[in-house]
């Protein structure tokens, strides 16, 4: 039943099922060979794993906790369960922490699957801590939206050592009071950002947002059942990456890259993601 | 990497001058490129990040907090991006990030329950009218002493009130039965010469006598484990560090003791600091490992004098260096103040806090042991876990074991506060039952309610565990633990709504806010018992299920210790009817 075919395949056991995958794969690649969906939220197909969410959490046999599909190699012989009372028990947890301090309403991945694992955020004592932060508009490219934030780190990985290395943002203060920050939280014109976006790319609740999308919204005039995608190539120098071009009325609303594409792997540069700004 | 980016703003002179005070006597570190195992990739395991927490401290201790013109020129010093320098700086409790208006001393007063129950509030009321600037603090690891003070210094010294007008005399002093305490009270802490008098350095000439592979040995054999709290046996720890390939290794001495009611490490490296060094050179030379840290918790000003000047003065008499004792193999210590958060206890937050990184812990897989502190193999222990070790050395396992249990050989520390006859640090065979150690500490003081077994990260036992012979196994088995040593006792006067809800702000307040579960789990978990503190109402069954579920999340998906162990003592508190059931 092996659906990877590769040199040096390790075999290991997802709800029952054999599976091959490339040594050096993980348990969540081994649970996409088998035909598994796995929640996933600080977990970036371009990103090191820094497998803090815990939302992709399994069981695996031999373990006393449940350990992160998203970062723990897959070793032969590994016997994992997905769907087990105690993996959907945290992964609902984990869902229903996030939901109860922090606005998911712009995070659809999160919320279909909060809803599949039955997460119920407002059992819990009314009035509790959340991220309470404004939203920071510092500029015209994108906007920071805290409230938003369910503390990733990918963010932070992007415009680190993943991709720009930039080092612009860091997670700042500790326990509940973490905060993705510049230091002391200097706008960020005054930081080290040079608005490549790559930090807009991976955030997965829309905690960063184009500017565009931004005033959009707030006009309640963002419509992506009406926009279109339009594939080209930047233009601004020789090295080619592709942009993904989203349109709404005729208007560019945001700008991407392919996340499998062999130059960008979905991060681009200034010139690239908000050149159309200036168009 | 990158050209870094740094603010406009610039140090001062005297910031420029704490800076340089730390960095100019820094040599590069002994870091080489390592595959990556954590975030805060390879390109930053270079150079000189590893001073950032001590020119931090030295701007704090200098200037009274980091300041943006600190701030930068402490990172374009080290090479660390502001940001990061800034999330670092922001992860401790000791370091202020915000302009504190004055350059007054500020006075840390405990907070947790043995201190609570010595009348804290009364002594940070009179603290507060003679116009002190008074923090409120988690434990500070003087619980058999309460209420406890630690003052941080502003262009002074840190001091520890308590240490001065202190003479101090070990409850047991005299007690043949001693063994890691033996020469605590009896010793000149200050003086190589002294500890040579009474045994030390012995158990050094025969372990290079014995040869690396037979110390090993013998560890193994002796059965003993780990009393950092996880109780993870020392000779397999050993072993692997020792297999592992390459010279590039370390010894880690872990005194960091931030769990509430835990002060054995204090007392041990204060007055018996040479133990600490001479067994962590056994660890040295036993595993190949040729750099020694000790990482000390910052409020503990003079156990970390005392480790410096025993270090210095072993360095002189050739006991550390190039050639340790004629044994022609390298080994040396260098100290690492931490700045207040108990979760640099944990293994891979503190080797993450020497590195210069927030004190975050790592995922394991993999284990210190093969990617320890910069990602290199890596033996850490607790210095009681490595005091026994001359005892073995020199007398042999068996001798060892004539004391303790099969499965729990040896004795055992033990902190014991509160509510009890003299509080102290004790130390009995495993296998003494608790009431019988309860008795060794003298007349109760009042009717005994409950007692905490080791620590905030323990669990509540009631009078009927009196019987409990303390060892690992009968310990296990009552779904207790002793943890590190931890027998904090209270009587039925005290509110233990009130300790318990403290202790669930204390998980909240230490959580390094890493993973989802923890995080948001251990802020829950504090609302829900606030709001059962101020119902007056027996918890409601929804409220249990909740305060449960929220459990069983962090017990299974937190990535380390502190999350698993948040709940633990609240839900035996529960279970135990110590709170839950109205007044
Ligand atoms: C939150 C947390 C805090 C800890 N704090 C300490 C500490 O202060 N001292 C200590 O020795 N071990 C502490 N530990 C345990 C260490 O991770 C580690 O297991 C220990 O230092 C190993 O030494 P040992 O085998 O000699 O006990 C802590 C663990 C956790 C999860
Ligand atoms: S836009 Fe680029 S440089 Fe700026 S914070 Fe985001 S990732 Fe970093
Ligand atoms: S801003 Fe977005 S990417 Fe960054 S940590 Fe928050 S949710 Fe994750
Ligand atoms: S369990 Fe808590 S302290 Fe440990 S990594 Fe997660 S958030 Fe940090
Ligand atoms: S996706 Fe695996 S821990 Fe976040
Ligand atoms: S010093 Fe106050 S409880 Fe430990």
């Amino acid at each position: 039943m092996s659906s990877v075919i590769t040199e040096t395949a390790v075999t290991i056991q997802v709800d029952g099922q054999e599976v091959a995958v490339p040594e050096g794969a993980t348990i969540l690649d081994a649970c996409d060979a088998a035909g598994v969906e796995t929640p996933t939220i600080c977990y970036g197909p371009t990103l090191t794993p820094v497998n803090v969410c815990r939302v992709c959490v399994v069981e695996l046999d031999g373990s006393r906790a449940l350990v992160p599909s998203c970062s723990r190699p897959a070793e032969e012989g590994m016997v994992v369960h997905t769907d087990s009372e105690r993996v959907r028990h945290s992964r609902k947890m984990v869902l229903e922490f996030l939901a109860t301090g922090v606005d998911v309403s712009q995070a659809d991945e999160l919320g279909q699957w909060a809803e599949h694992y039955g997460a119920d955020p407002d059992r819990y004592v009314p009035g509790g801590e959340t991220m309470d932060e404004p939203v920071r508009v510092q500029d015209n490219l994108y906007i920071r939206d805290y409230d938003k934030c369910v503390l990733c780190y990918r963010c932070v990985e992007a415009c680190g050592d993943d991709a720009q290395h930039t080092y612009a943002i860091s997670v700042a203060g500790r326990g509940f009071g973490a905060r993705i920050s510049t230091e002391f939280d200097v706008t960020l014109p005054d930081s080290a950002c040079v608005y490549c976006g790559n930090c807009v790319a991976v955030c997965p609740t829309n905690a960063l947002q184009f500017k565009t999308e931004f005033d959009l919204r707030q006009a309640d005039d963002w419509r992506p059942e009406d926009q279109t995608v339009t594939q080209t190539v930047c233009s601004y120098c020789g090295v080619g990456c592709n942009l993904e071009l989203h349109v709404q009325d005729n208007q560019i609303v945001k700008c991407t890259s392919p996340d499998d594409h062999d130059v960008t792997k979905g991060n681009l540069c200034i010139k690239g993601r908000f050149g159309w700004n200036y168009v | 990497m990158a050209d870094l980016h740094f603010g406009e703003d610039q140090p001062t002179e005297a910031e420029r001058a704490a800076i340089d005070a730390i960095v100019s006597q820094a040599e590069a570190a002994t870091v080489v490129e390592t595959e990556r195992v954590v975030r805060g990739g390879r390109s930053r395991r270079r150079g000189l990040r590893h001073q950032l927490l001590p020119v931090l401290h030295s701007l704090q201790h200098e200037i009274g907090w980091i300041s943006p013109g600190g701030l930068n020129g402490a990172a374009e010093r080290l090479g660390v991006p502001p940001a990061e320098a800034y999330g670092v700086a922001t992860f401790y409790e000791l370091l202020r990030t915000t302009d504190p208006g004055h350059r007054d001393d500020v006075v840390h007063v405990c907070v947790d329950p043995a201190c609570a129950m010595a009348g804290n509030d009364d002594l940070q009321a009179s603290l507060e009218a003679d116009g002190a600037r008074v923090h409120a603090s988690p434990c500070l690891g003087q619980c058999e002493r309460a209420p406890a003070l630690f003052i941080q210094g502003v262009g002074r010294p840190d001091q520890v009130p308590a240490d001065d007008d202190e003479k101090f005399r070990l409850p047991q002093a005299g007690d043949p039965g001693l063994r890691v305490l033996r020469r605590v009270g009896v010793v000149d802490p200050t003086s190589l010469d002294s500890y040579r008098d009474h045994g030390g350095y012995e158990a050094l000439a025969a372990a290079i006598e014995m040869g690396p592979d037979a110390v090993i040995t013998a560890i193994s054999d002796s059965g003993l484990s780990g009393r950092g709290g996880a109780a993870f046996p020392t000779g397999i720890k050993w072993r692997a560090v020792a297999d592992e390939p390459g010279p590039d290794k370390h010894v880690v001495a872990n005194c960091d003791e931030s769990e509430p009611g835990t002060f054995k490490d204090r007392i041990v490296c204060e007055h018996d600091p040479f133990a600490v060094i001479e067994s962590m050179t056994i660890a040295g030379l036993a595993t190949g490992a040729p750099h020694g840290w000790i990482y000390i918790r910052g409020e503990y000003p003079r156990a970390t004098a005392r480790l410096e000047d025993a270090i210095a003065q072993a360095r002189a008499a050739g006991l550390l260096g190039d050639d340790v004792a004629g044994s022609g193999q390298r080994f040396d210590i260098e100290v690492r103040r931490g700045a207040g958060a108990y979760i640099c206890g944990e293994e891979t937050a503190l080797f993450n806090s020497i590195e210069g990184f927030r004190g975050e812990p790592r995922n394991k897989p993999p284990f210190p042991t093969t990617h320890g502190l910069f990602s290199q193999p890596t033996a850490i222990n607790n210095p009681e876990t490595l005091i026994n070790v001359l005892d073995i050395v020199i007398d042999g396992p068996d001798a060892y074991r004539s004391v303790g249990t099969e499965r729990s050989p040896g004795t055992r520390l033990f902190c014991l506060s509160g509510r009890v006859g003299v509080p102290g640090l004790y130390e009995v065979p495993f296998g003494t039952t608790l009431g019988e150690l309860l008795d060794v500490a003298g007349e109760p003081t009042g009717d005994l309610s409950a007692v905490l077994l080791g620590g905030a990260a323990g669990v509540f036992v009631g009078p009927d565990a009196l019987d409990m012979p303390l060892t690992l196994e009968d310990t296990r088995e009552a779904g207790a633990t002793l943890g590190s040593g931890v027998v904090m006792v209270f009587d039925d006067t005290v509110d233990m709504e009130a300790i318990v809800v403290r202790i669930a702000e204390f998980f909240r307040d230490e959580s390094c806010g890493q993973c989802v579960p923890c995080r948001v789990g251990t802020q829950r978990q504090h609302e829900v018992l606030v709001e059962l503190q101020s119902s007056r109402q027996p918890l409601a069954p929804q409220r249990a299920e909740l305060i449960d579920d929220m459990a069983l999340a962090m017990v299974d998906a937190s990535i380390c210790g502190l999350g698993h162990t948040a709940a633990s003592a609240v839900r035996s508190a529960l279970a135990l009817g110590l709170i839950g059931n109205s007044q």
